[in-house]
């Protein structure tokens, strides 16, 4: 047997499609490949993404013209002064106040349930707790919006059972009270913020979760076993170890409840949300570089709360 | 005053019986190991010594004191556990002063007896690292320098060995018993590695199935298993059965022999066809098979050897058959 028929035969005979000789060539240089499977994404992230982040922010540093309602192509912070105007300043402060109690009062909610279905939800149990956590983000949005309207409203569900209790006095108690009450509770900033800590909520117990299905059942016991009891054993151990989750949760939230324009509208008061003002501003009003500035507000505040994160040691345990 | 006695206790999970009538008793001082096939019991007894599992029935007692109703942060004992569980959000020494911190000493306290602790573990200087940066042979000695620092009475050590390698475990073994011999804490040590209870403890008791099938020194449990269980998984004994021991002996129990006591002679009353051999080094294996029991033998290298296949005669002096009594 000659040389040359001993390696025809090994470089396979049968003809070679397009198919095969694009796999062989990707296969001799692996960054091609690499670089095929990130351009879309790439392209997607950069172009429509980024860009589009980039001229809201570039927007924002120009101004309108008052009498004409132009928009002005000038350099200026004029706009970004605005936003400090009282009627302005306070929409921004109700925003984040709300954002950060919604985010808090998530916080306390959702630890429980995940350190339940982190430490002792097994098999069955595991699919019934994901299936309640995950199926209220399967149905629309504005559907649970307008469900929860129908239980907090003047004659809602809520309203008809704290009747059949007598117990509506409490209700009337808690609604005279001043900055959190009002005519009912779907027209009060605590309809707002129990909706909003409704609607985040699966955001906050699956990152909780799973930092706690990291702590092994063993640090627990071994937190009692050098003399801790189980208030110290949170203080010292569980707590610090799920900081990185309750903190992803809390971007979520966080992040959320300031840019969403859907919930203050339809529940609570008539005062406006950061969200809200932005949706008004570049709509009706055609205050493209005002719109653009508030936007920007909850980018700032995010980046701050980020690296205040950070900075507190929230990621040590990652 | 036994350090920790046990007192017919039992622990079900459901129907299953981890723990089941057991009763022991650990002197003060003692390097007492349990030793067990997993799922024996042998953790479990741990970790209701400690307080993470409470009985079904029966009493413990850490000297003297019930501690049915004691809950783990009121025990004085502390636990190295099998994956170690330092705490990752903390530094070394942070993880060895933690329960001087949750007993409230002060930090510059704490910190001089974590170093301290570290030091006899040879880990002086590590304090500022974390666990992340140890290798697996450090953090099982800040573990047990974590356990330490408290000064307990009883240390509890659930196979802490175990995700070692050979060469650092016979190191760790060494370097424990000495510990427990400068510190004259009694230790609780369990394993399911016979070699490791063996060298190491000043008793072992042996479990199967939730029970303690034999508590005695190394040497008993090693040359003298009360029940074939015990010669099979502590010694690897031959463990030969009534039938053959009846026809050997005319006793009518079972038996049990040191595959290094069994020798070839041709007129050996006990004839045996080879079915494998393998080189040790220092001895060769030969694996048997005679009326339906396997046997293993440990010939030394000087010995004539047999070939596979080839049927020999195995005899053994008297007294290294080792009567035993039937059951588990």
């Amino acid at each position: 047997m000659s040389m040359a028929q001993t390696s025809d035969s090994f470089s396979q005979t049968r003809s070679e499609g397009i198919g095969t000789r694009l796999s062989d060539t990707l296969w001799r240089r692996p960054g091609l490949l690499l670089i095929l499977l990130l351009l879309p994404p790439v392209l997607w992230l950069g172009i429509i993404y980024l860009g589009s982040l980039f001229a809201l922010l570039l927007q924002s540093f120009f101004s309108i013209d008052h009498f004409t309602g132009l928009v002005n192509y000038e350099f200026t912070l004029k706009t970004y002064a605005e936003l400090f105007t009282p009627a302005n300043f306070d929409i921004i402060l109700r925003t984040v106040t709300m954002a950060a109690i919604c985010t808090l009062a998530s916080a306390v909610i959702a630890f429980p349930i995940a350190y339940y279905a982190a430490r002792y939800a097994r098999g069955r149990w595991r699919a019934v707790f994901y299936l309640g956590i995950m199926m209220p983000l399967w149905s629309s949005y504005l559907v649970k919006i307008y469900a929860w309207k129908l239980i907090l409203a003047k004659e809602g569900i809520l309203t008809w059972a704290l009747e059949g209790l007598h117990l509506n006095w409490l209700l009337d108690a808690y609604l005279s009270l001043p900055v959190v009450g009002g005519n009912s509770l779907s027209v009060s900033p605590t309809g707002t913020f129990i909706v909003f800590v409704y609607v985040w909520m699966p955001f906050m117990i699956l990152p909780i979760q799973a930092a706690l299905e990291r702590v092994p059942p063993s640090m627990l016991e071994a937190s009692g076993d050098l003399g801790a009891r189980p208030a110290q054993t949170f203080r010292h151990v569980l707590f610090p170890l799920a900081l990185p989750g309750i903190v992803a949760g809390s971007i979520f939230t966080f992040s959320l409840t300031l840019g969403d324009y859907i919930i203050p509208q339809i529940i609570g008061t008539s005062r406006l949300f950061i969200g809200q003002a932005v949706y008004q501003h570049q709509g009706i009003a055609g205050n493209i570089p005002l719109a653009a500035a508030f936007a920007v507000v909850p980018i700032v505040i995010m980046g701050f709360y980020l690296w205040g994160a950070k900075r507190m040691g929230a990621f040590n345990a990652l | 005053m036994s350090a920790v006695s046990f007192a017919n206790v039992s622990r079900h999970f459901g129907a299953v019986k981890a723990v089941d009538g057991v009763s022991l008793a650990i002197a003060e001082g003692e390097f007492f190991a349990m030793l067990g096939p997993s799922g024996s019991g042998k953790t479990t007894c741990l970790r209701l010594i400690a307080g993470f599992e409470r009985p079904t029935s029966g009493d413990i007692r850490i000297f003297g004191e019930s501690v049915a109703d004691l809950p783990p942060y009121k025990r004085h004992v502390n636990t190295v556990f099998q994956d170690y569980a330092l705490f990752p959000h903390l530094n070394v020494i942070d993880n060895v002063a933690y329960g001087l911190m949750i007993a409230g000493q002060g930090r510059k306290q704490r910190h001089a007896a974590a170093e301290e602790a570290l030091e006899m573990v040879r880990l002086g200087g590590y304090g500022t690292r974390k666990p992340s940066e140890l290798s697996g042979g450090q953090r099982q000695r800040v573990a047990l320098a974590r356990a330490l620092v408290n000064k307990p009475r009883v240390l509890l050590l659930d196979e802490p060995l175990g995700a070692l390698d050979l060469k650092l475990r016979e190191q760790m073994q060494e370097e424990l018993k000495g510990l427990q011999r400068q510190l004259g804490i009694t230790f609780v040590f369990v394993t399911h590695d016979q070699g490791e209870a063996l060298s190491m403890a000043d008793r072992v008791a042996v479990f199967n199935d939730g029970k303690i099938i034999q508590v005695g020194g190394p040497e008993d449990i090693y040359f003298r298993p009360e029940v074939p269980f015990v010669a099979d998984f502590v010694g690897s004994s031959n463990v030969l059965p009534e039938a053959l021991v009846a026809r050997l002996t005319g006793e009518r129990c079972p038996a049990a022999i040191r595959p290094e006591r069994l020798r070839l002679a041709s007129d050996g009353p006990l004839k045996a066809r080879v079915t494998g051999l393998s080189f040790l080094g220092l001895t060769t294996r030969v694996s048997f098979e005679a009326e339906g029991t396997r046997l293993t033998a440990l010939l030394p290298q000087d010995a004539p050897r047999p070939v596979e296949g080839e049927t020999v005669g195995l005899t053994w002096a008297a007294d290294d058959l080792h009567l035993m009594r039937a059951g588990a």
